[in-house]
C-alpha cells in the first residue's frame, strides 16, 4: 500500500511574474482533496511558492516535480539556470543577488531559502553553476 | 433544511429553466444543474448572492422574512443598515426622513446599525492593539466572507475579528435600551434588520459566532423600498425634526467597501471587494504572500453593503450620494456610551468545515484522485457546463464522488454514441455481406439458368 503515490507535473513559466504561484495552487488544491491536514498545506504551499519565485526570478523559469504519498509531499523544482556558486551564502537570511528591478517588485529579500527550509521537514539544493539548480522540499503529512 | 446550517439563497423550480448560468457565477461551486433543474448543495453555498443576481429567470430567491412577522411582537424595532440611506435621493431626503418614516411604517424604535458599526470600530482597534501577534486580522462583518473562510481558509480563522457585526451589536443595544426607556418585557419585542444581503438572513438563523441572534427578523431593503418611498414626501418638518441621528458619518460609510477598514487604527489595512477579488486576496493571504498587512477588509459584494443583492439603487449611484452627504455630517452626534460597548465579543469560535476531502481514508482519497485525474483527461476541458456541473475539472470530481456520470459530459455522450452507431453500422454491413453472400450466390445461379 505505501507505494502508492500520487504524481504531478508542471510547468514553471517565466513569461511574468503573475503566473507565479500556479503550481502551488495546483498541489493545495489536490492536498485538500487528499485530506491533508490544513496546516501541513500550508507549510507545502508557502515553501513551493517560495521554490517557483526563485525559479521565475534567477533561472527564467523550470519545472515543478510533485510526488504524493500517504507519509509525505516530496516537491522537486529544477531549472537550467546560472546555478548557485556559494551556497552556504544563499541559505543565510537576508543575502540576496536578486536584482534591483526583482526587488522593486518586492521580491529578493533573501529570504527565499530560509523560508523554506523553515517550512519544510527536509530540504536539499544541489546546484552546479552554469547547469542549474534542483531543490527538493520534504514535508512529512502527519508531522 | 440540513442539520446545524441552513442558507437563505433558495431555488424557485418553477421558474427554473436549468440553463447553466448560475453554476458557472458560482464561486464556491455549489451548484449543480440535475435533471434539467438547478440545485444548491446546503454545504458549500455561502449565500453571497452572485446567483440571484446572474440568473436571468429570476429563480434564485433570498428567504428572508415577511412583513407579517412584525405583527407577532407587541413592540417593533427598525435596524436599518446603513446602504438603505442611500436608496434614496439624499439630495431631497435626509437620513432623518427615512428614520421617521421607518416610524411611521409602525416601528416603535430605531436604531442605527451605523451605530453598531461605531461600537464594532471601538472594540476593532482596541483588538487590534492587544493582539499584535494575531495580525492581519480579517473582519467579520461580512457574513458570506466569513462562511467562505469557514469552509475554504481553515488557516485564515485565527485571523478573524472576534467582534460581533454591526447588525448583532446594534440589535442587543436596541433591544436593551428600548426595554429600559419603556420598561418592557424584552420578550415582547421583534427587532428587525432592514437588510441589504441574504447572508444576514443566514447570520440570524444558524449564526455561527453567537449562541443565539438577538434579531427576530430580516427584512430586505427591496421589501421596504416602496412603503418607505411613499411616505418620504408626506413627513410632515415636525417628525423629522424630532429624530435625533445617532450614528456620526464614519458608522454609516461603512455601507460601502473601505468605510470599515478606514475607521481603524493603522495605515496598513486593505480592503477589498467582489467575492471573486475577495478570493484572490484570501488564497494569496494564506499562502503567505501578503505581508505588511494589519487588517483586512473584505466584503462578497462588489461596492460593499450597498452593492447587496438586496438593494434597489444602482451601487454606483448609491455610493456617489453617500460620499456627498457624508461630506457635511459630523464624525458623532452621540457619544457611545459604556453599556453599549458590554457583551460585543464573539461567544463561541468559528469551526473548520471540511468540503474538499474526496474520502476520509487517504489511500481511498489517492484512488479516487487519480480516477479523477484519468476521467478530466477523457473530457473535452470546455468547462461549457452543459453536463451540470460548472467545469470538466469538477465534473470529474462528481464522478468519483458518485454524484455524476462521464456520460454527463455531451461530448463524451456524442463519442459513445458514434461508437456504438459506428458498431451497428458494421454489424449492419455484416448482415448485408451474409445477405450478399446469399443472395449473391443465388443472383449466379439465376444467371447461370
Amino acid at each position: 500500500m505505501s507505494n502508492q503515490a500520487i504524481t504531478l507535473h508542471y510547468d514553471i513559466d517565466a513569461v511574468d511574474f503573475s503566473a507565479a504561484g500556479e503550481a502551488s495552487s495546483g498541489v493545495k488544491r489536490t492536498l485538500n482533496q487528499l485530506g491533508v491536514n490544513p496546516a501541513v498545506v500550508k507549510r507545502i504551499a508557502i515553501a513551493m511558492y517560495e521554490a517557483e519565485i526563485n525559479a521565475i526570478i534567477h533561472a527564467g523559469g523550470g519545472a515543478a516535480d510533485v510526488e504524493i504519498t500517504p507519509e509525505r509531499v516530496e516537491v522537486k523544482i529544477s531549472d537550467n539556470g546560472p546555478g548557485i556558486p556559494d551556497l552556504e551564502k544563499a541559505m543565510t537570511a537576508g543575502w540576496s543577488t536578486a536584482s534591483e528591478t526583482v526587488r522593486e517588485l518586492g521580491f529578493g529579500a533573501g529570504m527565499g531559502l530560509p523560508n523554506m527550509k523553515r517550512y519544510t521537514d527536509d530540504m536539499k539544493v544541489e546546484s552546479k553553476v552554469g547547469e542549474g539548480t534542483v531543490v527538493t522540499l520534504i514535508v512529512n503529512i502527519n508531522s | 433544511m440540513s442539520k446545524g446550517y441552513s442558507h437563505s439563497v433558495l431555488l424557485d423550480e418553477k421558474l427554473c429553466k436549468g440553463c447553466t448560468n448560475c453554476i458557472k457565477k458560482c464561486p464556491m461551486e455549489a451548484i449543480r444543474v440535475q435533471r434539467g433543474k438547478a440545485k444548491i448543495l446546503n454545504d458549500r453555498c455561502i449565500d453571497c448572492g452572485e446567483c440571484i443576481r446572474t440568473c436571468p429567470y429570476k429563480a434564485k430567491v433570498a428567504h428572508t422574512d415577511s412583513w407579517d412577522l412584525l405583527a407577532e411582537y407587541k413592540y417593533t424595532i427598525a435596524l436599518p443598515a446603513p446602504s438603505l440611506y442611500m436608496q434614496y435621493d439624499m439630495n431631497t431626503y435626509s437620513r432623518k426622513h427615512i428614520i421617521a418614516a421607518l416610524k411611521a411604517l409602525g416601528f416603535d424604535y430605531v436604531y442605527e446599525v451605523a451605530r453598531g458599526a461605531e461600537i464594532a470600530t471601538i472594540q476593532s482597534n482596541k483588538y487590534l492593539h492587544e493582539h499584535k501577534d494575531e495580525l492581519p486580522l480579517i473582519s467579520t462583518a461580512c457574513p458570506a466572507v466569513v462562511r467562505m473562510i469557514q469552509l475554504r481558509y481553515p488557516n485564515l480563522i485565527p485571523h478573524l475579528l472576534p467582534i460581533k457585526s454591526p447588525m448583532e451589536i446594534a440589535a442587543q443595544n436596541a433591544r436593551r435600551e428600548f426595554c429600559k426607556i419603556n420598561s418592557v418585557d424584552p420578550e415582547e419585542v421583534g427587532v428587525f434588520f432592514i437588510s441589504p444581503c441574504a447572508a444576514k438572513m443566514t447570520s440570524v438563523r444558524a449564526p455561527l459566532e453567537v449562541e443565539k441572534s438577538s434579531v427576530s427578523g430580516v427584512i430586505p431593503i427591496k421589501m421596504v423600498y416602496f412603503k418607505i418611498l411613499k411616505l418620504l414626501s408626506k413627513m410632515k418638518e415636525q417628525e423629522v425634526d424630532e429624530i435625533m441621528l445617532q450614528a456620526g458619518k464614519f458608522g454609516v460609510r461603512w455601507a460601502s467597501t473601505g468605510g470599515e477598514a478606514l475607521s481603524i487604527d493603522s495605515k496598513r489595512v486593505l480592503y477589498v471587494d467582489g467575492i471573486q477579488n475577495v478570493v484572490k486576496i484570501l488564497d494569496d493571504l494564506e499562502d503567505g504572500r501578503i505581508k505588511d498587512i494589519e487588517f483586512i477588509e473584505a466584503s462578497a459584494c462588489t461596492g460593499g453593503c450597498t452593492g447587496g443583492p438586496l438593494t434597489v439603487e444602482n451601487m454606483y449611484v448609491a455610493k456617489n450620494r453617500s460620499r456627498q452627504q457624508l461630506e457635511d455630517e459630523p464624525i458623532a452626534y452621540k457619544e457611545i456610551e459604556d453599556d453599549e460597548l458590554q457583551n460585543t465579543s464573539w461567544e463561541k469560535q468559528i469551526e473548520h468545515c471540511e468540503i474538499s476531502k474526496l474520502d476520509t481514508d487517504m489511500f481511498k482519497a489517492m484512488e479516487k484522485l487519480n480516477k479523477m485525474n484519468e476521467i478530466y483527461q477523457q473530457l473535452p476541458a470546455l468547462d461549457c457546463g452543459a453536463c451540470g456541473s460548472p467545469s470538466c475539472r469538477a465534473l470529474a470530481e462528481d464522478v468519483v464522488r458518485g454524484k455524476a456520470k462521464t456520460t454527463d459530459c455531451i461530448f463524451i455522450l456524442r463519442r459513445k454514441i458514434r461508437k456504438l452507431a459506428n458498431e451497428m453500422m458494421m454489424v449492419n454491413s455484416g448482415l448485408d455481406d451474409m445477405a450478399m453472400g446469399d443472395s449473391g450466390n443465388s443472383l449466379e445461379a439465376d444467371n447461370e439458368n
